[in-house]
C-alpha cells in the first residue's frame, strides 16, 4: 500500500530519474569494460605474434621456379622470374585491380606474394604463367595480379627486405 | 509406494500436472500425417549428437599437433570408438536431413503463417545455430577439408566493411587458421548444443501455445483433437523405427558416405586440395556464393538465401487455409523451389566450369525470384480461388479467422 502511494507521487522525480540513468550508465560501462579482456583474449596471443617474421634463403632457386615458405602460418610464394617473365609483366597492368609490376616487386627478378587467394583464402596452384585457385577459379599472372575469377584484389604483398646477397626477411620492412 | 512418492513430489513440484498437460493429454490434431514426425526426430538426433559427442570429447585432443591422430586413436584403439565417431558424423548428416524435411513440411503446408510466426523464427534461429555447430565440429578432425573449409568460411567475414580483416584475425586468433582456432572451435562446438537445447525448449513452449498445425490448415476444434499419448507417441515411435533403420544402414554399411576422402589427409596450411567442397548440407548455399562473380555480393546473396525464409509469413499473403494442397500456384512454386535447391546442391558439389557456372547462376536467380514473386502470386491465387468458388465452410473459416484476429488485435491494444 505504501509502495503504491510512493509510485503515485514520487518525491523529487528528477532526482529519481537521474539516479536510475546514472546507475544504468555505470552498469553498462562496467559490462563493456569487463567484456574487453574476453574479446581481446581471442586476438592472436604474444606467442603467435612472436612468429611474425620469416627469414628465407634464395640460393638454389632456379629462374622460373617457385618456392613456398610459411610466414605467420600463411604460405608465401617466392617466384624467381626469368628476365623474359619480368619484361612480360612490366608490359601489362593486370586485370580488374590494375597495378604496375614495378610497384609490386623490389627486384624485377623476384616476386614475393602472400599465397592466399584474395577471394576466400585458398592457396592458388602454379599453372602456366601464373596461378590458378582451385576453389573458385581465380587466375593470377606472374606478378600475382588478378586476371579472371571472383577474387577482388591482386595477391597481397607481405612486407619484406633483402638482407644480404641471397636472403630475404619477410614480415619486417624497414621504413 | 510409487504413488506415495509421486504425491510427495506433486506437493512440491507440479510433475504429474506437467506430464499430463504437456505430454500425455496434450491435444493433438487427429489428422497429422507422417510429415509431422520430423520435429520429434530432430529432437532425437539432438540427443544422439549430445551423447556421442560427450563420449568423443573424452578421447579427443584439441591441439593441432594431436587432433588428427587423436581421431585416428578413437577410430582404432578406443573401445567402440569407431562406432561412436561414425554415429556422430552420420548423426550430423541425419540432423540436417531431418531439419530440411521439417522445414519443407512447414513450407508446403504453410505452417509458418499466423499465429505460428514465432515457431518459424525460433526454428530459423535453431537452423543457424545448427549450421554454426556443424561448422565448428567439422574443423576438429583437422583434415584437409576441415582446415580449408574453416579457412574459407572465416574469410567470408573479411567482407565486413572497415573491420573485415581485423574480425577474421580475431575469429581465428591467428593470421591463418591455427592452433588457437582449433581450440576455440572445440570449446564452441561443445557449448552450442546446450544453447540449441535451450532454444528447442523455447520452440516447444511456443508450440504448446499455438498447438500443432495440420494438413487441412483448419484450426481443429477440441473435439477433433486427440491426446498425444498413446496415439502420436505410437506414431512418433513407429517413425523413429523407420528412421533408425536408415540411420543404421548408413552407420554400419556406408559410414564414409558423407565424409570427404581428402579429410583423411592431415591439414596442410601450405596446400589447398585440388577441389574443395563443403558438406552436402551446405552445398546449395555454397553454389549461391559462387554464382555471384563479386565477393561481397556473393556473401550477401548466401546470407540472404538463408535469412529470407524469416519473412515468409509476410511474403505469403494468401488467406486460403491449408497448404500447397489447396493452392495450385503455390504448389508449383514449392516444387520448382525444391528442384532448384537440388540442382544448386549438384552445382555446389562440382568444380566451377563452363555450363555449370551458368546453371548455378540461373538457379540462384530462380531461388530469389520465387521469394520475390510470392506476395503477388499468393494474393492473385487467393482472389482466383475465391472467385472460382470455395466451399462455404472454408469461406466462413477465412471470415472467422479474420474476425478472430481482429478481436485479438483489439484486445491487445486495450491491454
Amino acid at each position: 500500500m505504501s509502495q503504491d502511494k510512493d509510485k503515485a507521487q514520487p518525491q523529487d522525480p528528477e532526482r529519481r530519474e537521474f539516479l536510475t540513468t546514472a546507475t544504468g550508465v555505470v552498469a553498462g560501462a562496467g559490462i563493456v569494460a569487463t567484456s574487453w579482456p574476453f574479446i581481446a583474449s581471442m586476438n592472436p596471443s604474444s606467442e603467435v605474434l612472436s612468429k611474425a617474421t620469416t627469414e628465407v634463403s634464395l640460393t638454389g632457386l632456379q629462374p622460373g621456379a617457385v618456392k613456398t615458405v610459411e610466414w605467420q602460418g600463411k604460405p608465401v610464394f617466392i617466384l624467381h622470374r626469368t628476365d623474359e617473365q619480368a619484361t612480360d609483366m612490366d608490359k601489362t597492368e593486370g586485370g580488374k585491380d590494375p597495378q604496375k609490376d614495378t610497384s609490386r616487386v623490389k627486384d624485377p627478378n623476384w616476386l614475393v606474394v602472400v599465397g592466399l587467394c584474395t577471394h576466400l583464402g585458398c592457396v592458388p596452384q602454379r599453372k602456366d604463367q601464373g596461378w590458378f585457385c582451385p576453389c573458385h577459379g581465380s587466375v593470377y599472372d606472374n606478378s600475382g595480379r588478378i586476371l579472371k575469377g571472383p577474387a577482388p584484389r591482386n595477391l597481397d604483398l607481405p612486407p619484406y627486405e633483402f638482407i644480404g646477397e641471397n636472403k630475404i626477411l619477410i614480415g619486417k620492412a624497414k621504413a | 509406494m510409487a504413488n506415495k512418492i509421486m504425491a510427495w513430489i506433486d506437493e512440491r513440484f507440479p510433475l504429474t500436472n506437467i506430464v499430463k498437460h504437456e505430454i500425455t493429454d496434450y491435444p493433438t490434431p487427429r489428422n497429422l500425417s507422417y510429415w509431422w514426425n520430423f520435429g520429434f526426430l530432430a529432437g532425437f538426433v539432438l540427443v544422439i549428437q549430445l551423447i556421442s559427442g560427450i563420449f568423443l570429447a573424452m578421447h579427443y585432443k584439441a591441439d593441432t599437433s594431436l587432433a588428427f591422430d587423436s581421431v585416428e586413436h578413437i577410430m582404432r584403439e578406443v573401445n567402440y570408438g569407431w562406432l561412436i565417431r561414425y554415429m556422430h558424423s552420420t548423426g550430423a548428416s541425419a540432423f540436417f536431413a531431418v531439419i530440411f524435411i521439417h522445414m519443407a513440411r512447414t513450407l508446403y503446408y504453410g505452417s509458418y503463417r499466423a499465429p505460428r510466426e514465432l515457431m518459424w523464427w525460433t526454428g530459423q534461429i535453431l537452423l543457424i545455430m545448427l549450421m554454426a555447430t556443424a561448422f565448428f565440429g567439422y574443423l576438429l578432425p583437422w583434415g584437409q577439408m576441415s582446415y580449408w573449409g574453416a579457412q574459407v568460411i572465416t574469410s567470408l567475414f573479411g567482407t565486413v566493411p572497415f573491420l573485415g580483416d581485423e574480425i577474421v584475425v580475431w575469429l581465428r586468433g591467428d593470421f591463418a587458421v591455427g592452433d588457437a582456432t582449433l581450440t576455440r572451435f572445440f570449446a564452441l562446438h561443445y557449448l552450442f548444443p546446450f544453447l540449441i537445447f535451450g532454444m528447442v525448449a523455447i520452440h516447444l513452449v511456443a508450440l504448446h501455445m499455438v498447438k500443432s498445425s495440420n494438413p487441412s490448415g483448419i484450426d481443429l476444434q477440441a473435439k477433433d483433437n486427440i491426446p498425444l499419448h498413446p496415439y502420436f507417441t505410437a506414431k512418433d515411435f513407429y517413425g523413429l523405427g523407420v528412421f533408425l533403420i536408415v540411420f543404421s544402414l548408413i552407420l554400419f554399411f556406408r559410414p564414409n558416405l558423407f565424409i570427404e576422402p581428402d579429410n583423411y589427409i592431415p591439414a596442410n596450411p601450405m596446400q589447398t586440395p585440388a577441389h574443395i567442397v563443403p558438406e552436402w548440407y551446405f552445398l546449395p548455399f555454397y553454389a549461391i556464393l559462387r554464382a555471384i562473380p563479386d565477393l561481397v555480393g556473393g556473401v550477401i546473396a548466401m546470407a540472404l538465401s538463408i535469412l529470407l525464409f524469416a519473412v515468409m509469413p509476410y511474403l505469403d499473403r494468401s488467406k486460403i487455409p491449408g497448404g500447397a494442397r489447396y493452392r495450385p500456384f503455390y504448389r508449383i512454386m514449392f516444387i520448382v523451389f525444391a528442384i532448384d535447391v537440388v540442382i544448386l546442391g549438384y552445382v555446389g558439389a562440382k568444380p566451377p566450369t563452363g555450363f555449370l557456372i551458368t546453371l548455378g547462376q540461373i538457379c540462384t536467380f530462380f531461388y530469389f525470384a520465387l521469394f520475390m514473386l510470392l506476395p503477388f502470386v499468393s494474393k492473385r491465387e487467393e482472389k482466383w480461388l475465391r472467385a472460382k468458388g470455395l466451399p462455404a465452410e472454408v469461406e466462413a473459416l477465412i471470415a472467422s479467422d479474420e474476425r478472430q484476429r481482429e478481436i485479438q488485435r483489439k484486445e491487445a491494444l486495450r491491454k
